[in-house]
């Protein structure tokens, strides 16, 4: 009887927790307007989101990592958006899709926050009007690129509450 | 039916001088009301049997300020059919002129229940109380906003940073009294 081979990798706890967060993003189900259908175009088969493991979005900001912010946000909804934030276990990461999110976009007005980084802390902004589901992708493949560099001795609560600009390179 | 039937058919049930008829450049019936007549003819307008002007649609305001009076407040209505099904739906316009420096009206949420709520856009948008309304809110903008954004010397952008409420924090001792005061109810029921 041949010798069984038995794969075996070697890695360090870091390598492997690193990619054990970067490859299972949940997102919180929260979209607020026109952004969110894109958002959910996204989950669907065509696009298929499940490849970097953050399909699953979840009906509770308990269980979420990500909270992606679909559309422009008013000033009513202001503090609803920072209550769910606020809700979710850390680590947790914020993505701004779209230019109204990111800078109110074409709506200069009262009624609009003129760009979400002024209530919660955003990690990637996604540009477009609105951006198509690449462009998310892309977003959320930078962000996983973000949690690779973060070090598991940073995710203490305060470190990780502000997001350092981190430098993506290639 | 055109503007002068309906205030033909207007006259004996409304005071004297309360209804007038409006131009209107897309030619639908239009009338101006006074507005201290304003439950009078709506409730005419609604109950006369040869109006019938059952649904109400639309009801918003204009503000053109320089002019005086400031605003007009506007209500759009829809007559189903006098004779049963298969007659022709009827519409009209009708406008109430509201003076600036006494920017009120009394409501019409007793003739039309559907104005509670445009009466309260209204108000929020333009400033316009409405009298007798029985519940006078802010509907669109937080409970706590200043001013009414759709007038005239409203500005487009206000600086201001979003108002966004600290998490509840409750602090070990809180908790646990809260703890003790839920296990004291348990006893006492």
């Amino acid at each position: 009887m041949s010798e069984i081979e038995i794969p075996v990798l070697t890695t360090t706890v870091t390598k492997m927790v690193q990619w054990a967060r970067r490859s299972s993003i949940w997102p919180v189900t929260f979209g607020l307007a026109c952004c969110a259908i894109e958002m959910m175009a996204m989950s669907t088969s065509r696009y298929d989101i499940a490849r970097f493991g953050a399909e699953v979005f979840r009906g509770s900001p308990r269980q979420s990592d990500l909270m992606i912010v679909a559309g422009r946000l008013s000033r009513k909804m202001a503090p609803v958006l920072r209550r769910i934030y606020d809700q979710m276990p850390e680590p947790k990461y914020v993505i701004s899709m779209g230019a109204c999110a990111s800078i109110g976009g074409v709506f200069d007005n009262y009624a609009l926050v003129q760009g979400v980084d002024q209530i919660v802390p955003v990690d990637v902004f996604v540009p477009g009007c609105p951006p198509r589901p690449e462009s998310l992708i892309y977003g959320i493949v930078q962000l996983q690129r973000k949690i690779d560099q973060q070090k598991l001795t940073e995710l203490s609560s305060e470190s990780s509450r502000t997001p350092k600009p981190l430098v993506i390179t290639g | 039916m055109t503007t002068q039937d309906i205030v033909d058919a207007l006259r004996g049930a409304v005071p004297e001088g309360a209804v007038e008829p409006a131009a209107a450049a897309d030619g639908m019936p239009a009338i101006y009301v006074a507005r201290e007549h304003a439950d009078v003819v709506c409730l005419a307008l609604r109950d006369l049997p040869t109006l019938q002007f059952a649904f109400a649609p639309d009801i918003t305001a204009v503000d053109y300020l320089p002019r005086e009076p400031r605003f007009e407040v506007m209500l759009h209505l829809v007559s189903l059919g006098i004779a049963g099904f298969g007659d022709t739906p009827k519409r009209l316009r009708v406008k109430f002129r509201v003076p600036g420096n006494d920017p009120r009206m009394p409501t019409l949420s007793g003739v039309w229940k559907a104005m509670n709520w445009g009466e309260r856009e209204v108000y929020d948008m333009f400033g316009i109380h409405f009298d007798g309304h029985p519940d006078l809110r802010r509907i669109l903008m937080p409970d706590d906003w200043e001013g009414h954004p759709a007038r005239k010397d409203y500005p487009v952008q206000i600086k201001m940073t979003p108002k966004v409420y600290e998490p509840l924090q409750v602090t070990a001792e809180q908790f646990a009294a809260n703890l003790q005061a839920d296990r004291d109810r348990a006893r006492r029921e």
